[in-house]
C-alpha cells in the first residue's frame, strides 16, 4: 500500500465553551494575579505608524441577538502592507457582557500585494464548533482587484464583507453567524 | 508556505442538534474555499519572555498555596501533519477545579470553589515541540443541554502554531472516562478516530511517585506545503 505524504491528521477542534475568557482573558474574567495582563490587548503601539481607526461591532445568532459570550481575535497588516514582527497586528477581543459590543483599536491595514486593505477575524463562543475564519473589508475602498472578494459567487454577499463608515475614523462591523445577511465565512 | 486545505470530515460538524448550542449558531451557507494567502500563513509570534516562572503549574500559579484535587501532569508534543515539531506554539488551557467548578461568575454549579484554584495557564512548545502542564485532574459536571447530561472531565486547549491559519480550540479528555461516549460536544465530531485522538492516555513513564499521574495529549496541527526558495530557507 502506498504511503500518504501526510501521515497525520489535524486535531479535531472543540467549541471553546462558555468558558473561553478564563483561559484567554482571564484578568477580563476576573481571574487577576496570574497574568499582569491579557494577552492582545492591542494590536500596534500608540505611536505605530499609519491611521487610527476604531471598529465596533456585535456577532449576532440565527434570531439576530448578539453573543454577550463570543471571544473575536484578529490579525493584520500594517500602514505599510506588512506583517509585522512579534504580536504586532494582533488583538484579542472579549464582547461586553451586556451588549454583546466588541471594540478594535487599531491602525488601519495597507494593501497587501492585490488585496484591498483587510483585517482577519477568527471567531469562537460556546456552540461553535470549529473557529469561523472570515475578512473585514473597508466600504469605500478600491476593491477590484481583490482576489477574495472576487471569489464570492453572490455578489450581494460581498457586502457583508465591509465595515461601514460611522464618523470620523470609525467603523461597523456586525457579524451575522446564520440567516439573512449571513456573514461569509472563509475555509482557509 | 501555502497551508494544506483543512480537511473538515476530521472536524466536528458545525451544526449538531444534539448540542444545542450550535443550531443557532452554525454558518448555513457554504464557506468559502480559498488557497491561504500571507494574511493567514504568517502570525503573532510569542516569546518565552511573556512567560513567568508558575504558568504552567495551575495547582501554585493563583495564590502559591496549593490547589485541592488529584495532582496530574499533562503533557505531550505539537506537531504538524507531517510529523515536524511545532516549536515556540503559545498554548493556554483551561478547566474546572477538582469539584467540576469553573471560577466563572456564570458558573452556579454547587460544587464549591477552590480558593487556591484559578483554572488558566500557559505555556510555549520547547525546540521538540514538546509541552507540559502540571495541574488538578477536572471534576466532571452537568450542564443544561438534555435533562442529564454530563460533560467528562476535560481541559480546554487553545493554541498558535506560527500561521493563522492553523489556530486551533480543542478539549483533552482523560482515558477510560465513561462519559466521554455519553457527551453531546465530543459527538459534533462524527469520525470515532478523531474522537480517539482527543482521549490522553494514562503514561505511567511520566508519573511521580507519591506525587502526580501523568497523561499525554499530542496535538497536530494543519501543515505547511513547503516550497523551496532560493533567498529563503525552508518554513520562512
Amino acid at each position: 500500500m502506498v504511503q500518504h505524504l501526510t501521515d497525520l491528521t489535524e486535531t479535531a477542534s472543540q467549541t471553546a465553551g462558555p468558558y473561553v475568557h478564563i483561559g484567554c482573558t482571564p484578568n477580563f474574567a476576573g481571574i487577576e494575579g496570574i497574568y499582569k495582563e491579557d494577552l492582545g490587548r492591542q494590536p500596534y503601539p500608540e505611536d505605530a505608524p499609519g491611521e487610527r481607526i476604531t471598529i465596533t461591532g456585535q456577532v449576532l445568532d440565527g434570531l439576530g441577538v448578539p453573543l454577550r459570550d463570543v471571544m473575536l481575535e484578529s490579525w493584520q497588516a500594517g500602514a505599510d502592507g506588512t506583517f509585522g514582527p512579534g504580536a504586532q497586528g494582533f488583538a484579542r477581543l472579549a464582547a461586553d457582557q451586556e451588549t454583546g459590543i466588541w471594540t478594535l483599536n487599531t491602525i488601519k491595514p495597507g494593501r497587501v500585494g492585490n488585496q484591498s486593505p483587510h483585517i482577519a477575524l477568527w471567531i469562537v463562543a460556546r456552540g461553535i464548533n470549529i473557529g469561523l475564519q472570515t475578512r473585514l473589508y473597508f466600504e469605500g475602498d478600491d476593491h477590484s482587484d481583490d482576489p477574495v472578494l472576487n471569489r464570492i459567487e453572490h455578489r450581494d454577499r460581498v457586502r457583508t464583507l465591509m465595515a461601514r463608515p460611522e464618523g470620523q475614523a470609525t467603523w461597523r462591523f456586525d457579524i451575522r453567524l446564520q440567516g439573512d445577511g449571513e456573514t461569509v465565512f472563509l475555509d482557509i | 508556505m501555502t497551508l494544506l486545505p483543512r480537511n473538515r470530515a476530521a472536524h466536528p460538524v458545525p451544526y449538531a442538534p444534539g448540542y444545542k448550542s450550535s443550531v443557532p449558531r452554525s454558518p448555513r451557507l457554504p464557506l468559502l474555499s480559498l488557497p491561504t494567502r500571507a494574511t493567514e500563513e504568517t502570525g503573532p509570534v510569542f516569546g518565552h519572555d511573556l512567560l513567568g516562572e508558575h504558568d504552567n503549574n495551575l495547582i501554585l500559579n493563583f495564590t502559591g498555596t496549593p490547589a485541592i484535587g488529584e495532582r496530574v501532569i499533562l503533557h505531550g508534543r505539537v506537531m504538524d501533519q507531517f510529523g515536524r515539531p511545532v516549536p515556540g506554539a503559545l498554548i493556554e488551557i483551561w478547566q474546572a477545579n477538582a469539584g467540576g467548578r469553573y471560577r466563572h461568575k456564570k458558573d452556579g454549579y454547587l460544587a464549591p470553589l477552590d480558593d487556591n484554584f484559578g483554572g488558566c495557564g500557559r505555556t510555549i512548545t520547547d525546540e521538540a515541540g514538546a509541552y507540559e502542564f502540571l495541574t488538578i485532574r477536572p471534576g466532571a459536571y452537568p450542564w443544561p443541554n438534555g435533562v442529564n447530561d454530563w460533560r467528562p472531565a476535560h481541559v480546554h486547549f487553545s493554541l498558535f502554531g506560527p500561521s493563522f491559519g492553523q489556530r486551533l480550540i480543542t478539549q483533552m479528555y482523560f482515558e477510560g472516562d465513561p462519559l466521554i461516549a455519553r457527551c453531546p460536544i465530543v459527538a459534533t465530531i462524527p469520525d470515532p478516530q478523531a474522537v480517539d485522538r482527543l482521549v490522553a492516555p494514562l503514561d505511567m513513564t511520566r508519573a511521580l511517585p507519591m506525587d502526580c499521574l501523568a497523561y499525554r495529549f499530542d496535538i497536530v496541527l494543519r501543515g505547511q506545503r513547503q516550497t523551496m526558495f532560493e533567498n529563503r530557507p525552508e518554513g520562512f
